[in-house]
C-alpha cells in the first residue's frame, strides 16, 4: 500500500517515546525513497502519455503526487523527531555519547550531534560577557550545599574544589559539595542517597 | 568579607541604578514569565550579565574568607540558588529558541529597531546555526535522494510556531481599565474588563501581551 513504510517510521518513533532511541532505520528510509522514485516515474510516464486536453490520467497523477508529499513529510518528521531526541542526549550525557547509544545513530546524525554540541558550547561561553556559564549544570534547584552520594563505579581520584582530592571507589559513600559532583551523578558514577 | 548584596550596580543601557537584590528580583520575575509564556519574551541580557558578574564577585570574595566561617555556607547556598535561577531561565529560553528557531529569526528580521529584538545577538547566532544544521541534515539524508520537483525545503511551511492564543494566569501590578477582550467566534460579543491592581486573571496571551511588555501585568 502506498505510504505504508513511511507510516511505519512514524509509528516507530511514537512507540519508543519514553524508551531508548531506536536504531536509525536505514532500510525503511531507503524503501520510502525508492517508492517515491517509482511514483515519480509513473507520474512522468502518465504526463508524457497525456495528449493536450485529455484529462483521463489526472486523478492518478494527483493521487501519486499527494503520496509523494506525504512520504516527504513523514521522512522529515522522522528525522526531526530523532534530532530532538539526540539533542536531549546532549543534555543528559554531555558531549561524549556512551557507545551503546552512539551505535543507534547514523553517521550524519553523529555529525549533527557534534555540530550541536559545538554550537551549544559557543553559546555557553558567550554568556556573561565572555565569562561563560555551563547550562547543563544546575538542572535541579539546590537544596543543600553538600549531598551524600554512593559510588557505583570505580572512578579513581576526583578533585573537589579548592584542591581537596577524594578517591571514588565502588560502594563507598561520600559527603561532597553538590556543585562539583552533579555531573558525576548524571553520568551514573555517583548515586544520591536521600 | 564585604557584603556584596548591598553594592549598587548599573544594570541597563540607560544606566539606571539598581541594587543587586533588585536585579535578582527582576530576574526572577523574568524567569517566571519566561516559563509561563507560550512564546519567547524579549531577552534580558543586561540582567543576566549583571547577575553573573555578581556571582563571580561573590565567589571571589568567598575564597578570601576562612573556611570555618559559618557565613560562608550561607553565602554559598545563595550563590547556588542564583546560579540555578540563571541557568534555568536561560535553559527555558534555549528550549523555545530551538523549537521556534525559524519563526523567531523571521520575526526579528522584520524588526527595524535593534533594541526591540526578542533574541540577543548571541541567541540569534545560536538560532541561525541550529536552523542551518537541521536543514543541511535533512538535505544530506533524504531530500537529495528525492525526485527533483519535490526536493525543495520550505522552512516557512514546515516551521513550528508558538500558540499565542493559549491561556495564561496573570497578576495585575498596575490597574489598567478598559482592556478589550475580542470574541473570536464572530458573534460580536466583545467585552471590556477593568484590571484591578493585585487581582488575578486567566486570559489569552494575545490580549495581554502589550500589558506584559509595559510591565503592568506579570504571569504567575
Amino acid at each position: 500500500m502506498l505510504g505504508e513504510k513511511a507510516l511505519e517510521l512514524i509509528k516507530e518513533m511514537e512507540r519508543s517515546k519514553d524508551g531508548k532511541l531506536p536504531a536509525y532505520n536505514d532500510n525503511c528510509v531507503r524503501l520510502v525513497l525508492e517508492e517515491m522514485t517509482a511514483l515519480f516515474q509513473q507520474n512522468q510516464d502518465d504526463v508524457n502519455a497525456t495528449v493536450a486536453g485529455e484529462a483521463q490520467y489526472y486523478p492518478g497523477i494527483r493521487l501519486r503526487h499527494a503520496s509523494l508529499e506525504r512520504n516527504k513529510r513523514c521522512l522529515l518528521a522522522y528525522l526531526y523527531n530523532r534530532l530532538e531526541r539526540i539533542r536531549d542526549l546532549r543534555w543528559d550525557f554531555g558531549n561524549i555519547l556512551p557507545p551503546e547509544i552512539r551505535e543507534n545513530l547514523c553517521d550524519p546524525e553523529i555529525e549533527w550531534f557534534a555540530r550541536y554540541s559545538k554550537n551549544l558550547a559557543t553559546y555557553s561561553r558567550s554568556l556573561g560577557e565572555g565569562s561563560g556559564l555551563d547550562l547543563t549544570h544546575d538542572i535541579k534547584p539546590p537544596k543543600n550545599i553538600y549531598v551524600e552520594v554512593r559510588c557505583l563505579k570505580d572512578y579513581g581520584e576526583f578533585e573537589v574544589e579548592e584542591g581537596d582530592v577524594v578517591v571514588l571507589q565502588k560502594n563507598t559513600t561520600h559527603y561532597l559539595p553538590m556543585s562539583s559532583c552533579q555531573h558525576l551523578i548524571r553520568l551514573g558514577v555517583l548515586q544520591q542517597v536521600d | 568579607m564585604s557584603d556584596v548584596d548591598e553594592d549598587v550596580v548599573a544594570a541597563s543601557d540607560d544606566e539606571e541604578m539598581m541594587t543587586a537584590p533588585e536585579v535578582l528580583q527582576r530576574l526572577e520575575e523574568a524567569w517566571i514569565i519566561e516559563r509561563m509564556s507560550p512564546t519567547l519574551e524579549r531577552h534580558q541580557t543586561d540582567l543576566v550579565d549583571c547577575m553573573l558578574d555578581q556571582i563571580n564577585q561573590m565567589t571571589e570574595n568567598l575564597k578570601r574568607c576562612k573556611k570555618q566561617d559559618f557565613r560562608a555556607a550561607v553565602h554559598k547556598m545563595e550563590i547556588d540558588r542564583i546560579r540555578y535561577v540563571l541557568s534555568s531561565y536561560l535553559r527555558v529560553r534555549l528550549e523555545k529558541i530551538e523549537r521556534y528557531a525559524h519563526h523567531l529569526l523571521e520575526k526579528d528580521a522584520s524588526v527595524k529597531d535593534q533594541s526591540e529584538t526578542v533574541l540577543s545577538p548571541e541567541e540569534a547566532s545560536y538560532a541561525k546555526e541550529y536552523v542551518s544544521s537541521m536543514e543541511s541534515h535533512f538535505q544530506k539524508v533524504v531530500l537529495q535522494q528525492m525526485p527533483e520537483i519535490i526536493r525543495g525545503f520550505d522552512a516557512v511551511k514546515e516551521c513550528v510556531r508558538p500558540n499565542l492564543e493559549s491561556y495564561i494566569f496573570l497578576k495585575v501590578k498596575e490597574a489598567t481599565p478598559g482592556v478589550l477582550l475580542e470574541d473570536d467566534t464572530g458573534d460580536g460579543r466583545d467585552e471590556e474588563v477593568d484590571l484591578e491592581e493585585g487581582s488575578q486573571y486567566l486570559m489569552r496571551y494575545n490580549t495581554v501581551k502589550d500589558l506584559l511588555q509595559s510591565g503592568a501585568v506579570v504571569f504567575i
